[in-house]
Order: C-alpha cells, then structure tokens, then sequence
C-alpha cells in the first residue's frame, strides 16, 4: 500500500497502545470501586455476623463488661427517624409542589431550587450545629425531638428535589386534561400530577429514610446519647450511629463487638431501603 | 385573529370568590401554601448562616481575622485559632479529589463506553451503593480494618520511596501510624467516587450520538473519541460533577473523625495526624464548656458552611450550563 509508511504505522500503534492504555485504566477504575465495597461489606460481615443474636434487640445498651444489647438505640433511632420523617416529608412534598407546578416562571422556584440543591449536600455537622444554637442552646437540654429536627433537614432537600423532578416527568397533556373537564388546580395537582408521579415521590422519601437512618453527626449534639430506654421524645435518645461511634471508639473489646453488630443492622437496613427504592422506582416510572 | 366572540362580550364582572365556584378559594389556599414551603426551603440558608454568625459573635469580637490563620487550640487558656482545622479539612479533601477524580472518570467512561449493556445497570447500581453506606461505617472499617493493613504495606512503602525525594518527600515522612490525612483523603476519596462517577456518567450520556460517530466514522479510537469529543463536550458538567465531590468531602465528618488522628498539630507530612473542621466539631462540640469554646466551635462550624456553600454553588452554576447547553433540559 502506498500510504504506509513507517512513518504512518508508527502513528497508527501509538494511538493503538494509548487506546488500550486508558481503557485498561478505565475497567481498572472499575474494579477499584469494586474493591473497596466488597472489602468493606466483607469486614462488616465478618465481624459483626458472629455480634448478631436475639438479644442485641431486645437488651439496652450494657455497661462496659456487661452483658446487653442496642434494644434502646434501635427504638431510638426508629422514632426519630420516623419523627423526621413525618415533619420533612410534607414540607418537602409541598415545596417540590410548588417548584414544579406554580413556579413555572418568575425567579423563586429557580431560586430555590438552586438553594435545596445546596442544602442537598450541605455538611450535615452543620445542620446539627444549627439545630444546637436554634433549639437545644434555648431548651437548656439534649432531646430525641432537637435529633428528629435535625434528621428533617435532611429529610427535607431529599424529598423536595425528587417531588420536583418526578412532577415535572408528568406530561403536561395530563394537566391539560384535568383542567379541561373543569378541575380546579388543586385538584389537578392532588388527583392527576400527585397520582401519577406517586411512586417516584415515594421513591424520594424511601431515600431520604436510608440517608438519615445512618446519620451520626447531627445527633451528635441534638440527641445525644442515652444509656437507658426512653419513651420520652424531650429527652437525650440513643440512637444507634451514635452508639456505634462511642462504643467503636471505647477501649473494651465486649464494646467494639456490639459497635459491629449495630453497624451490620444499619448498613443492611440501609442498603435494603435503598434497593427497595429503586425496584419501587423500576416498576412504574415514566 | 378571528373576531368571533365566544361568550356575551357585555357579561357582568364576577365578584372574586363567590361566583367562581368553591374551587377558587381552595386553589389560592393551596398555591400560597406550596409557596410558603418552598419560601421555608428558601430561608433555610439564611437562617444557618444567621444563627451561625450570631452564635459565634463571641469568637469573632475575640480573634477577629486572626483565627484564621492562627495555629492556637487552647481551651485551658482559651485561645483559639482555626488553621489546623481549616488545614486538615481543605488538604484532606483535595488529596481525595486527586485520588477520585481519575478513578471516577474510569468508570464513567467505563459505563457509558465499553460497558456490555447488560452489565451497565448492575455495575453502576454497585458504586452507587458505595455512597448509601452511612460514613460512620466507613469510619469503622478505615480505623479497624484498613488503618492497620495500610500502616504494614503501603504506608512504609510510600515512606522509602516517595520519602526519600527532595522537598516533595517531606510529604511521606514519618512512623506509619496508619492513622493520619492521607488514610481520610483515601477513605474520602472511595467515598466521593460515587457521586463523582454519577455525575460524569450522566453528563457523557448527554453527548449526542451524531458527534461520537463522526469523530468514530473519521476513524478515532474509543480513547480520542472521549478525550477530544466527549470530554470537551461535557467540560461544564464533569467540572461541576468534580466540584459536587469535593463539596461533599469538605463536609464528611464521621469517616474522618475516626481515621484522622485528631490532634492539634501542624506537620508538613501527609502520613502524620491532624485534625479536620468537620471532625473537630464531632470530638470536642458536646464536651466544650465556656461561651468562647463553644463559640469558637461554632465559628469554625461557620467557616465550613461558607466554604462548602461556595463550592456547592459554583458546582451547580457549572451544572447548570452543562444544561443550558443541552437545551429543553433544564
């Protein structure tokens, strides 16, 4: 062939080599995510298996030598979490309401969407920090309500953003319709827009729940910690984050191996919401 | 235009809320409450950096600018200075980003160019289940599981090769503890490839497959194709992808809390202990005792706001072009 030169075939192998090069990299970077989160679930399966056992649910917190359980962390964190939930999904559903079916112009829904993407990510330290200097500073005392506050903010940007995206998937024809046969709006949000965007809403508070059930730094001085069981919402709550980062850091071995325990229940009841979520999403979406 | 009138052009003017039927009122009720909720979203902003800055007034009437660049932790005399903190937090975070960024754009590239169909869902479901692992397990797993490894076989090894260069060596130096930045830059990094990745994946489906096949039909490898078509392309959007991480590993708290070594000391080398923002508010915050303290906690709670605040913003103005420049997605 005329146009091969050395010249050109040492181009053409250079090119070669860079491709497979990089795209070696690239399924290389692949298996390093890989790696870790099997290294990671590996660790929590090895040593929390064994920690696991009837009475970790049903025993409070022990005394260190004692024997016990994380019974009050658990309930502590399911009523918080639960609490949080209740405040911050309303307040997220309706504000999302608000970005994607009334705001369709003018600059607040821009605006705060911009803004509930901040608070998306925002460090959740400082989330706790704020509800410590607006509520517990002011309470004079560590409360289960002070946590469930700052879990909401949490919950709040979570839902907010997956209630805007899911309304705005739903085919304006549908709204048409509803106004058409003479629907008020309100109507058309709750009955058709709310309706057919239902299980991505869902979808958006059954991930707020995984983020926050793992949360440890906005209890960290909202909630606090608890040694006993409590009932009582208006006093410092166990919670099982917070448990897990004391006793993980404590010294005593019998303490370490409930850390593990708490943190394979976490992890697994985490990571089953989160696949919940997305099977709950697969089956009826846009 | 067509003149034709629909209705009596001559009909009365309805008086507001009456005749326009039950719905009318409802209908407001319920565009102003959506509206309030979404001023409350709005306000929330504001309303930490209010509280923030009025709680931490006692720290800023003490030390001024001066906190920032002060190397003083001090409770028992009570002088407080941020450095260390702000230090650990910014070096620990841009480590991880070195660390993540390629690695995230591996798998970026990996998932939208060379991943088999069927194996596109079930990978990426698997690196985003690394960012629904809570932090403080990660914290656990870094302290009791890589902490140790990684003092016994990297950690010397980094010491006798990367240590032994001038001046950059200073950053490899010292015992192998194990514990100390470079282990949280690591653990953030495996923590921020998630989000990262997510990004970028999303981003590079945006390109128009006409643009790809060109660049293909004129004979470029996949590896030119994502350099110089898709990467350009997409430039906006991975910038803002990168920006998003780097806001999250400004804010980790836990992961970090366990791995860092929490101590209050300068030390040019990586391998050493320090301490982050973030990490200093989880250890001392619930302990501290005395206005100052407290409020210094706070003030430096205060600068990790503003700091990741900007970093957020910029990432979702970036964001944002990248989808302006799609057009009907906003």
């Amino acid at each position: 062939m005329r146009y091969t030169t050395p010249e050109i075939r040492r181009i053409y192998r250079r090119r070669q080599m860079a491709n497979r090069f990089h795209l070696f990299m690239s399924v290389f970077g692949m298996g390093f995510g890989l790696f870790w989160l099997t290294w990671i679930l590996w660790t929590l399966l090895s040593n929390g298996f064994e920690a696991l056992s009837w009475s970790l649910l049903t025993h409070p917190t022990p005394s260190p030598g004692g024997e016990g359980g994380l019974a009050n962390a658990i309930l502590g964190s399911i009523m918080m979490s639960g609490l949080a939930t209740l405040i911050g999904t309303p307040v997220g559903v309706l504000a999302g309401t608000y970005l994607a079916e009334y705001g369709r112009r003018g600059w607040l829904a821009p605006t705060t969407r911009f803004i509930n993407d901040i608070l998306l990510s925002a460090p959740s330290i400082v989330l706790g920090l704020f509800v410590y200097t607006v509520y517990v500073a002011h309470a004079h005392h560590f409360s289960g309500i002070a946590g469930a506050l700052s879990l909401s903010l949490i919950v709040v940007p979570v839902v907010v953003r997956t209630t805007d995206d899911m309304l705005r998937l739903v085919p304006d024809s549908l709204r048409e319709a509803a106004i058409a046969l003479g629907a008020p709006r309100w109507k058309m949000v709750v009955m058709v827009s709310y309706r057919s965007a239902k299980s991505g809403i869902a979808t958006g508070v059954l991930l707020a729940v995984a983020r926050i059930s793992g949360e440890t730094a906005p209890l960290l001085f909202t909630a606090l910690n608890n040694q006993f069981t409590t009932w009582n919402i208006n006093e410092p709550m166990a919670n099982l984050p917070v448990v897990i980062f004391q006793f993980a850091m404590s010294p005593y071995d019998d303490w370490h191996r409930l850390a593990w325990g708490g943190a394979i229940l976490v992890t697994f009841s985490v990571l089953a919401i989160n696949v919940l979520a997305r099977l709950l999403f697969r089956q009826k979406s846009f | 235009m067509n003149p034709i009138p629909t209705q009596p052009a001559e009909r009365a003017p309805v008086p507001a809320g009456q005749a326009r039927g039950s719905g009318y009122l409802a209908d407001r009720l319920f565009e102003w409450m959506t509206r309030i909720f979404a001023l409350l979203v709005l306000f929330t902003l504001l309303a930490i950096l209010a509280s923030l800055v009025v709680t931490s007034a006692p720290s800023l009437k003490a030390f001024g600018f001066s906190f920032l660049w002060s190397e003083d932790w001090d409770p028992v005399q009570d002088k407080y200075g941020a450095l260390i903190p702000v230090y650990g937090t910014l070096v620990s975070s841009f480590v991880a980003l070195l660390i993540a960024v390629p690695i995230s754009f591996g798998i970026a590239v990996f998932l939208t160019e060379m991943s088999p169909p069927w194996l596109k869902r079930p990978l990426g479901t698997a690196i985003e289940l690394l960012a629904a692992i809570p932090s403080i397990i990660y914290g656990m797993w870094g302290l009791f599981s890589f902490a140790p490894i990684f003092s016994r076989t990297l950690q010397p090894f980094l010491i006798q090769t990367l240590g032994k260069i001038p001046f950059a060596g200073q950053l490899f130096q010292g015992p192998p503890l194990g514990i100390g930045l470079l282990t949280a830059s690591i653990i953030l990094a495996i923590m921020v490839i998630p989000f990262i990745s997510s990004v970028m994946r999303d981003v590079f489906e945006l390109v128009p497959v006409v643009l790809k096949e060109s660049a293909y039909g004129l004979g470029a490898t996949t590896w030119e194709v994502v350099w110089r078509v898709v990467l350009p392309y997409t430039r906006a959007g991975v910038v803002g992808g990168i920006m998003l991480g780097l806001g999250r590993a400004l804010g980790e708290t836990m992961a970090v809390t366990f791995v860092i070594g929490n101590t209050q000391h300068l030390s040019p080398s990586l391998l050493a202990p320090g301490n982050s923002i973030a990490s200093s508010l989880a250890n001392e915050f619930a302990e501290a005792v005395g206005d100052l303290y407290t409020s210094a906690l706070i003030e430096l709670g205060l600068l990790l706001f503003i700091i990741t605040t900007i970093v957020l913003a910029m990432a979702k103005l970036m964001l944002l072009r990248m989808g302006q420049r799609e057009g009907t997605r906003s």
